[in-house]
């Protein structure tokens, strides 16, 4: 069974968890529809190393963890605060 | 038979069944059109290139081998009881050509129509179910919502109790769904494109592409440069490397999907059983094996890998719709590169790069698509125009908030 340490509740059987999906930058509420559309449908889907929303379903909490999604295996976790202790913006 | 059979198995010198030819040593000067991808998709396009287009300077070129992709991992359902007008037009015209590809192909490939029932567990599938049905009738296509008395005439083998957690209460009944030999289908069309003059290059990763003033010149391999007047891109689960290749990026997310196959018994199961709550399906092969599925994995992933999660939920809701498989063994497990798109279509046509094609976003379903989309998008690099049936499913609707939505038809049971 894959473990994903969550930041709230430790190292858990990852099916007790919802993805998120990589984290994007996010608009300007006026950015326009052209932008906004690539914001919510387009994707990197990229081979290799993520940064991702992960959210602990029955405590209903989210986190920032990063995977490799050559190998599945997953990097690292943190909590929202620490993320943007490292200059992470949402 | 037997004595044909012990002939075979004693002769000394074996010669292999050689049909595809082998991989050219070098590359011509240039080709009019080459096919990244060497699954189904791609095969069918080359074939229907040559066959009714007459463009024959074609070269494929498959990293590995021949319908080493999702074209012989899939569980090779067909059916065409979709939801939305585009999808229902689109995979009747499939269902359409399925019936005579053994004989255009001139390989068996052993499609079997039995009838395909999607159960339905709550009054929401139902109403779905009522929808569709309407939308594929007014499009000429045979799908019907049936009541329990209906489905155990149709499959006696199904459990219709109502002591398990999700009774059946109804299921949309679909006479032409069936299932095919998928490996059988990319030999065929490969076999055909061949004898017409197409190149196939396995062993030969795409790499990069020359592109020149927004136009697609030649494609970088692990093998040397082809140069090229045009590209089309049938990638699967791979779509959007590729795709990133050439510089742009698609609403697609890879997310493995896999599948599993029980050891072969005497036939007892004629129809194929989807239920789209449970997120399983299952069939009966000629072999007499199960061959079975369920939903996706949860997250994003390009590793083909096989997990116990799979097995364990699949099992406990299929144990459920058919007790007595709890004896059965399983044979093999195994995972595909999924494509998805947000509203469960494909991507198909133009892209951002000219003379460059794109036949992607096939996700879950895209194996019963195969003659259609080899069909259309043949027809979309030869004229340089989307072909009518697939002008919905563009790469810029969702630029345009146009998606077209088949989530409830297409997520499970392929
Ligand atoms: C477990 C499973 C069950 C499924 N069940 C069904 C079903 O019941 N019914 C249904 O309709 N659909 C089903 N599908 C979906 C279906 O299998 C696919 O949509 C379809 O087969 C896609 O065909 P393709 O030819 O586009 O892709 P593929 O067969 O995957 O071919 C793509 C090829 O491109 C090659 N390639 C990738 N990158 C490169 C590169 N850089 N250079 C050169 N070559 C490259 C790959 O090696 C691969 O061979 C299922 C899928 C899976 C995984």
């Amino acid at each position: 069974m894959k473990i994903m340490t969550c930041p709230l509740n430790g190292p858990r059987p990852i099916t007790e968890f919802a993805c998120g999906g990589p984290i994007k930058e996010r608009p300007a509420d006026d950015a326009g529809g052209a932008r906004w559309a690539e914001y919510v449908f387009i994707e990197d889907n990229a081979a290799g190393i993520v940064l991702e929303w992960w959210y602990h379903v029955p405590t209903a909490f989210w986190f920032v963890a990063e995977r490799d999604t050559r190998t599945d295996t997953v990097i690292r976790s943190m909590t929202v605060a620490a993320w943007k202790e490292r200059g992470g913006r949402p | 038979m037997v004595l044909s059979l012990l002939r075979y198995g004693l002769r000394r010198r074996h010669v292999p069944w050689r049909v595809i030819p082998p991989t050219p040593d070098r590359f011509k000067p240039s080709y009019d059109v080459v096919i990244v991808g060497g699954g189904g998709h791609a095969l069918a396009a080359a074939y229907y290139l040559a066959h009714r287009h007459d463009i024959t300077n074609v070269a494929v070129v498959e990293r590995g081998w021949l319908a080493g992709g999702n074209t012989a991992r899939n569980t090779a359902i067909i059916r065409s009881n979709y939801l939305t007008p585009e999808g229902v037009q689109f995979y009747d015209q499939s269902v359409r050509l399925w019936r005579t590809i053994s004989n255009d192909l001139g390989i068996n490939v052993m499609v079997s129509e039995r009838g395909h029932l999607t159960l339905a567990h709550t009054d929401a599938a139902i109403r779905t179910m009522r929808w569709r049905a309407e939308v594929n009738k007014h499009y000429g296509v045979a799908s019907e919502v049936v009541g329990p008395a209906e489905i155990a005439a149709l499959c006696p083998e199904l459990n219709l109790s109502h002591e398990v957690r999700y009774p059946v209460l109804g299921a949309l009944y679909h006479p032409p769904g069936g299932i095919a030999r998928h490996d059988a289908v990319a030999w065929g069309y490969a076999m055909g494109a061949a004898a017409r003059g197409v190149e196939i290059h396995q062993m030969t990763e795409v790499t990069g592409f020359d592109i020149d003033h927004g136009r697609v010149t030649g494609v970088r391999t692990t093998r040397g440069t082809m140069r090229t007047g045009r590209v089309l891109q049938a990638v699967a689960g791979n779509s959007s490397r590729v795709a990133a290749l050439a510089g742009f990026r698609l609403p697609i997310r890879t997310v493995p999907l896999q599948a599993c196959v029980s050891e072969p018994v005497k036939p007892f199961l004629d129809t194929v059983i989807v239920s789209g709550s449970l997120h399983v399906y299952i069939s009966q092969t000629a072999r007499g094996e199960f061959v079975m599925g369920g939903a996706t994995d949860p997250y994003a992933l390009y590793a083909q890998r096989s997990t116990l999660e799979f097995k364990e939920t699949l099992f406990s809701d299929m144990l459920e719709l058919f007790p007595q498989l709890a004896h059965m063994k399983m044979l093999r497990q195994w995972a595909g590169l999924a494509d998805m798109t947000p509203d469960f279509s494909p991507v198909m046509g133009l892209t951002p790069v000219e003379n460059y094609f794109i036949d992607s976003g096939w996700g879950t379903w895209g194996f019963k698509a195969t003659p259609v989309c080899g069909l259309t998008m043949a027809a979309t690099v030869a004229t340089g125009k989307p072909h009518a049936l697939i002008e919905g499913f563009a790469l810029d609707r969702f630029a345009r908030f146009d998606q077209i939505g088949e989530r409830g038809a297409a997520s499970v049971g392929s």
